[in-house]
């Protein structure tokens, strides 16, 4: 409203063009230079690459995206299509213990950590290394330490555990939770670092005042501390959430997908499709479902986090 | 030895019973609820450590000491045979020259990447604080929100641009990738930091007419040393640890370390050398983990940065 009476206020004496143009572009320049990246990274390619995607997966590409539209039959292909719809049920089934178990260990062990102990740092720097590594690393050590004859396995057995059993990267039915092992210990640390964070910025004056009622400490660590939180909390979810969504390195190193298709994942689906197997259309299809469950994940965060704010 | 550990043990005793109640009452260390938590501490410790452990023993293990199955064993010699070979002669499949044009490739992908994502942001961030245009907030939330977009779902759009652009499977190609995806995260640290510095000094310094480039050189940087060394932490580890952006956009003569050692241990023919196996694993995880016991708080403020809100 404040623009069109400054229009109309120009527009009474001098033409209004260069005033305008002059806003646009001119005024305030170097910052617009600046910012030029930024916008166009979003523009081209969080804006203009998500709807390229969206719109040729409703195309039949195959090695190049020229194909006509054919409505959603990728997706018809994607959902009768075995490999996917087991990638699909191993990241929820992954996706779910490893959000509960990194939040819950996360959470232990900060509590722990915030309980005015002795070589808090060591801990902390012991917890935290494996954040540094890559996926790569983490998968490969793994996988050596799970090596059903040389690793843990094989270790115990020749020291006198004969039933000693720990093949779950061999065994279809326990891959995932040998994916898990090595998620945890890579994550954990850092979402009780987050995690810490919080407990830190919780009033001292709470923790009087519970301990003056009487309040035992685990319950005011449930109920008063853990809702106090919720900003903390909320941010790990995002994070450790849209980490889980994107899992593909830490499979390619640890099983690569084996034994068969047992443990293979979205995000190695879409890549295989379109890079390995010459079908764009299918993968694109593929990386869209992934896109709309980040959203799924993202909304009620954003709705959460931001819909309050409107009123500012 | 033992004997000094029992005689310096006893003085400190001594004092505990003869200096009579002074002071407040001094908490035993040995309560069931201290020995419940080291004891848990300990334990997951352990299992942080285990890794780190067998990666080390086993680099160092010769083959048959290996196929004697105890991972938990000392090697019996400091022996570093396994890691000249993954340095020098270990397979990738289809050469076998080892580790180390991957880790060449990977600093080549790694110096300027980080130095154009760094500047970038930073030189965005100190617009979005004190320059601000219209509109800038809102591009600002969309980079904010567009860095949880899955890669790849913007993978084969840009496979395609970058063919446009002719780099498609060159270095420039990775450090556009890694520019464009470390902006959200870096943009939000410096816009943070900017953001949390005093208005006055810059208003002096317009006052004073110096323009956008000259505060940015001569006032911002000279005070934003550390979020710099953040920064970098940041960037260094996480283009170094990437394999997805190195696999698709480098091309075959660019293949960063992470790339290289997964097709040494997981596309090698014949016998596994466990040993040059975990050797190069090491190898490849010596940079990150060098910069995290040097920079120690540091690569915690840069990893707490992606929880700080905006």
């Amino acid at each position: 409203m404040a623009d069109t009476a400054v229009q109309l206020e120009q527009g009474a004496g001098k033409s209004s063009r260069p005033n305008l143009l002059n806003r646009i572009f001119l005024h305030n320049l170097p910052a617009k230079i600046a910012a030029t990246p930024m916008v166009a990274t979003v523009l081209i390619v969080f804006i203009g690459c998500t709807i390229w995607t969206i719109y040729y997966s409703f195309t039949n590409s195959r090695l190049l995206p020229t194909g006509q539209f054919v409505g959603f039959a990728q997706y018809e292909r994607l959902f009768s299509n075995n490999r996917w719809n087991i990638s699909v049920t191993n990241l929820i089934s992954y996706g779910v213990m490893s959000l509960f178990l990194t939040l819950g260990l996360g959470f232990l062990l900060a509590v722990l950590m915030d309980q005015k102990i002795r070589f808090e740092s060591a801990f902390r720097t012991i917890m935290l290394y494996p954040f540094a590594l890559s996926f790569i690393v983490t998968g490969l050590v793994w996988q050596w330490i799970m090596n059903p004859t040389l690793g843990l396995q094989g270790t115990m057995r020749n020291l006198g555990w004969e039933n000693f059993t720990f093949d779950w990267i061999s065994n279809p039915r326990m891959v995932l939770f040998a994916l898990l092992i090595a998620g945890l210990w890579q994550g954990v640390g850092f979402c009780m670092i987050l995690m810490l964070a919080g407990l830190r910025g919780v009033d001292e004056e709470i923790w009087k005042a519970s301990r003056v009622d009487g309040i035992p400490t685990w319950r005011t660590y449930v109920s008063i501390v853990l809702p106090m939180m919720r900003g903390v909390l909320v941010t790990a979810v995002v994070l450790i959430g849209s980490g889980i969504v994107r899992l593909y390195d830490l499979v390619v190193a640890l099983t690569n997908g084996g034994p068969g298709i047992s443990s293979e994942v979205p995000a190695k689906y879409v890549y295989n499709y379109m890079f390995g197997g010459g079908n764009i259309g299918q993968g694109l299809a593929a990386a869209t479902m992934m896109l709309l469950t980040v959203l799924i994940i993202m909304v009620p965060w954003a709705y959460l986090e931001f819909g309050g704010k409107g009123r500012r | 030895m033992s004997q000094t550990a029992t005689m310096s043990g006893t003085p400190a005793a001594v004092p505990v019973d003869t200096a009579g109640p002074r002071g407040p009452k001094p908490k035993p260390f040995f309560t069931p609820k201290k020995i419940i938590i080291y004891t848990t501490l300990v334990f997951f410790s352990l299992y942080f450590l285990f890794p780190l452990y067998v990666m080390i023993v086993t680099s160092m293990k010769t083959m048959p000491e290996i196929r004697f199955g105890n991972i938990f064993s000392l090697p019996s010699a400091f022996n570093f045979d396994a890691w000249g070979r993954a340095w020098t002669s270990a397979c990738t499949g289809l050469t076998c020259n080892g580790l180390s044009p991957g880790f060449w490739n990977s600093v080549k992908i790694t110096i300027p990447s980080t130095i154009v994502s760094i500047f970038i942001a930073a030189v965005n961030g100190y617009a979005l604080v004190n320059w601000r245009f219209k509109g800038s907030e809102i591009f600002f939330a969309i980079l904010i929100f567009g860095s949880f977009i899955p890669y790849q779902v913007m993978l084969y759009p840009l496979v395609m641009i970058t063919r446009e652009l002719g780099i498609f499977g060159t270095l420039p190609a990775v450090i556009l990738i890694h520019t464009i995806f470390g902006m959200p995260i870096l943009t939000l640290l410096f816009r943070n930091y900017f953001a949390s510095l005093p208005q006055e000094l810059f208003k002096a310094a317009r006052v004073d007419g110096a323009g956008f480039w000259r505060i940015f050189f001569e006032i911002m940087l000279p005070m934003s040393l550390p979020i710099f060394v953040v920064a970098l932490i940041l960037q260094v580890t996480g283009i170094w640890n990437d394999f997805l952006f190195g696999v698709v956009f480098a091309g075959t003569q660019n293949l960063p370390m992470t790339v290289q050692l997964n097709n040494i241990v997981n596309s090698a023919q014949g016998t596994p050398e466990y040993n040059v196996n975990m050797a190069a694993t090491v190898l490849t995880g010596l940079v990150p983990l060098i910069i995290y016991f040097v920079s120690g708080k540091l690569f915690v403020r840069g990893v707490a940065a992606g929880a700080v809100k905006g």
